[in-house]
């Protein structure tokens, strides 16, 4: 009784911040423009040092453990792997209730049976599900309020991504492009769960788009949209990244640039019509999907101010665009990268290097198939104006072979490894959107798939690899505590109130970790 | 909840069943030498695991086997198949158990006289364990005769720097409070270090506290025997390691 007692007047406090948006953590970047910056501003770099556990979430499964949370008035609402939601009381960690999905055992599923995490809309609670459904589920009890099939899991799709809400819909991405599957960017109405609209990211037969596809190449054309993307309100439009094209790594039968595989496309939020596009790696052999978070920024730009998108691409170049018009203002390499001209074109394109494409006997070229940045999200201070990005440095030897479509099969035509004998390093670098170089770095030993948090307290929390929560300070990269949780990392923090005090959590190893000033 | 734990339950594959027909092997032999051979070598003769051996450490069962090579084997340097489908891991599955069902490969020498040469003029005791003496400074060899083929043993001995085991890296440190510490890497992460030293102590060293690391992945502490020992002596050592089976 005593327990339950002094849950509910935990609970009560945290709904003292109801309404109040900074003390929760409604999206999974934190806000639509893809920040994963928050105001709260409780842990500073003056008293980081005294960061201690607060409590630890186990779950009981081996797959990784990706989820970014949602936080709303203490409670917070977690994805685990493979496609299940569990409610938890941010006070004492303990579980509210939990949604068990159960799977067909004939999917075909690319790179762990994993998720991102859920989104939140008045009372409900969004999941995109392996099987590539979309459901409603109540935000209070668990109960499925609606449940449909966004795409045929029998044909490769998956749902790896956490939801977007963009104003009364459910915006979901797919995956599934190691299967010759066809992208795409779809919305549904959170309250009916009926389908707005759906973006094909490859365009269809007749339609503009296939010319740049050799043959009917396009078919099996992948472009999935497997990390969330931003949005923003005053230009009603939706930015979201796309994957690779399919075949990953042999381009011999899709010759073309493959749109709009690996680009960035800007969508009208009421109607899904496209506004317009940017490709970053045009005829991709390398698997460089451009799945990173669009951070959505209003900065100076040579004088005057301008509405920006930035974008730490996985392709190791990093851009700055117009985000009214999609125009290219500044496009530079930010990490080694052997697989292109230097330097970009006028418009922003990238040139190809000779004997850099797959071949049977190995190509060795940097970066690696996982990219100089992958699905880690990035966070944007608008304090510091820097854009702190996880970055990776690893060569790799990419080989191509042949694979004829197969609906369901793998469709990869080639394969890659870690450049022998060389050990990979990473770096939290901290970008200068004005310069696109770094203006601090913080060197790791292996490359982490932690995203990157930034706060109004002049800290950015990430994580190593070897399961290390870091803190650093926003304006030198100094470290300023670390707590190793014993696990590797592949999910993003995020911060929150809890009963009025600052708390930050991220998944370490197949635990879930948060941390308070003592 | 406990309906769908039943379900889940009920949804567990059942005991894998390998298929046995030759178009089947074969058809597995080709995705092995697709996914496969480029470590364990086209015939079984690559620097990672032997495969021409009727038990295999840990695959005891066709199960695990296939279960092995959908997940890999987690902390070694065996990874989880990708681009494969369920069906296409059963025809790996059943051709690495054909090739179990092969004579083990042929070796020149003569077992009992390598083990003499390991014994005594090799002196290999030091550093390596096997049936639990010896010495800490090179992997234990119990199971080597399953774990590596013998053309690869042979590289091993004649060129220790050829194949590096991981985790066996040489390192040394210099430590800003003057001194050295040089050993094999046991593990490391960005703020710290773990170093097992030529006596076979364990030290863990803050990177804060080291002024120089150096760090050579591809220089094994071990001797190269080229020159040594004769062709035929390195021959009859081959032999006696690939014997070595750990019970199996
Ligand atoms: C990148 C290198 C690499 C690739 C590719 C690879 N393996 Fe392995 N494999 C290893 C290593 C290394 C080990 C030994 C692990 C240990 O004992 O530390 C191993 C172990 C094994 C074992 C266990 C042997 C035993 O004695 O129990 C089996 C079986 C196996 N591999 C099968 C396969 C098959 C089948 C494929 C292809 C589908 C494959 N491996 C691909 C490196 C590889
Ligand atoms: C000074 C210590 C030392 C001596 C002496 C030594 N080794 Fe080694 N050995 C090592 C170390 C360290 C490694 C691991 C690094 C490597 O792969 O080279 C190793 C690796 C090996 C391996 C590969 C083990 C595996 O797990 O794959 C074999 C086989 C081997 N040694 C055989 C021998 C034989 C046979 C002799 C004697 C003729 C010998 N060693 C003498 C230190 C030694």
């Amino acid at each position: 009784m005593k327990i339950v007692k002094s849950l509910s007047l935990l609970l009560a406090a945290g709904s003292l911040v109801c309404g109040q948006n900074a003390g929760n953590w409604l999206t999974y970047s934190g806000n639509d423009a893809g920040h994963r910056y928050s105001t709260l501003n409780q842990i500073t770099k003056a008293n980081a040092a005294r960061l201690r556990p607060l409590w630890v979430y186990q779950i009981d499964k081996t797959d990784k453990f990706e989820a970014s949370p949602i936080v709303r008035d203490g409670i917070m609402y977690i994805s685990e792997p493979p496609s299940d939601v569990t409610a938890l009381e941010t006070g004492s960690g303990r579980v509210l209730w939990k949604y068990k999905r159960v799977l067909p055992d004939d999917m075909p599923v690319c790179c762990g049976k994993v998720n991102r995490g859920v989104a939140i809309h008045g009372d409900s609670i969004f999941l995109g599900t392996l099987d590539a459904h979309l459901v409603a589920l109540d935000a209070s009890t668990g109960s499925v309020l609606w449940d449909v099939a966004v795409a045929d899991y029998k044909a490769g799709y998956t749902s790896t991504v956490a939801p977007l809400i963009v104003k009364d819909k459910v915006i979901i991405g797919s995956a599934g492009g190691e299967f010759g599957v066809r992208g795409y960017l779809a919305a549904y109405d959170a309250k009916t769960g009926k389908q707005a609209w759906r973006f094909w990211t490859i365009p269809a037969a007749g339609e503009k788009g296939t010319e740049t596809w050799k043959g009917d190449s396009y078919k099996f054309g992948s472009g999935t949209t497997w990390v969330t993307g931003s949005y923003d309100a005053a230009l009603n439009t939706i930015y979201w990244g796309t994957g690779n094209p399919g075949p990953d790594w042999n381009g011999v039968k899709r010759e073309g640039d493959n749109l709009y595989s690996n680009s960035l496309i800007a969508l009208d939020a009421d109607t899904g019509k496209m506004k317009w596009y940017f490709q970053f790696t045009p005829h991709d052999v390398l698997d460089l999907d451009s799945t990173q978070v669009p951070v959505l920024a209003d900065i100076q730009w040579k004088g005057a101010p301008r509405k920006v998108v930035l974008f730490a691409n996985r392709n190791a170049f990093y851009y700055v665009l117009d985000r009214q018009t999609g125009e290219y203002l500044l496009g530079k390499s930010y990490v080694r990268q052997t697989w292109a001209q230097p330097e970009l074109d006028a418009k922003g394109r990238a040139t190809w290097l000779p004997n850099t494409h797959p071949t049977a006997q190995g190509t060795t070229v940097y970066p690696n198939s996982p990219g100089a940045t992958n699905f880690q999200a990035p966070s944007y201070s608008p304090q510091t104006k820097l854009h702190y990005v996880m970055t990776r440095d690893e060569g790799g030897v990419f080989y191509s072979g042949d694979d004829s479509y197969k609906q369901g099969s793998w469709y990869l035509a080639g394969r890659f490894v870690s450049k022998p004998g060389e050990e990979a390093r990473g770096a939290i670098k901290a970008m200068d959107p004005r310069t696109g170089t770094a203006k601090w770095e913080f060197p790791m030993f292996a490359p982490s798939w932690a995203g990157v948090l930034s706060t109004a307290g002049g800290v950015v929390f990430s994580a190593t690899w070897e399961g290390d929560m870091i803190v650093l300070d926003d304006a030198t990269g100094k470290l300023l505590w670390r707590f190793p949780m014993g696990g590797n990392v592949f999910a993003n923090p995020v911060t929150f109130l809890s009963g009025g005090k600052q708390v930050v959590a991220i998944a370490a190893g197949h635990a879930l970790f948060t941390f308070a000033l003592e | 909840m406990w309906k769908h734990a039943l379900l889940l339950l009920s949804l567990a594959p059942a005991w894998a069943q390998l298929p046995t027909d030759a178009a089947s092997i074969q058809a597995g032999k080709k995705a092995y030498e697709w996914h496969c051979a480029f470590c364990h070598g086209a015939g079984s003769d690559g620097f990672a695991a032997n495969l021409v051996s009727p038990r295999l450490i840990y695959a005891p069962t066709d199960s695990s086997l296939v279960n092995i090579i959908r997940t890999g084997i987690s902390g070694t340097g065996m990874p989880p198949a990708l681009g494969m489908s369920e069906t296409e891991i059963k025809q790996v599955a059943a051709y690495v158990r054909s090739l179990g069902r092969t004579a083990p490969q042929k070796v020149a020498g003569d077992a009992t006289r390598g083990e003499a040469l390991y014994n005594g003029k090799g002196g290999c005791t030091g550093c390596h364990m096997i049936g639990g003496s010896g010495g800490r400074m090179g992997p234990d060899l119990s199971d080597i005769g399953i774990r590596r083929a013998p053309a690869s043993l042979r590289t091993s001995i004649v060129n220790a720097d050829s194949v590096v085991v991981p985790g066996w890296a040489q390192v040394n440190a210099e430590l800003s409070g003057g001194g050295k510490l040089s050993g094999v890497r046991l593990n490391e992460d960005t703020f710290s270090i773990q170093i097992r030293d030529d006596g076979g102590k364990i030290h863990s060293l803050a990177k804060s506290g080291i002024t120089k690391l150096e760090k050579n992945a591809a220089k094994s502490t071990m001797p190269s025997y080229e020159g040594k020992l004769s062709g035929a002596e390195i021959d009859d050592i081959v032999a006696y390691l690939f014997s070595l089976r750990g019970g199996l």
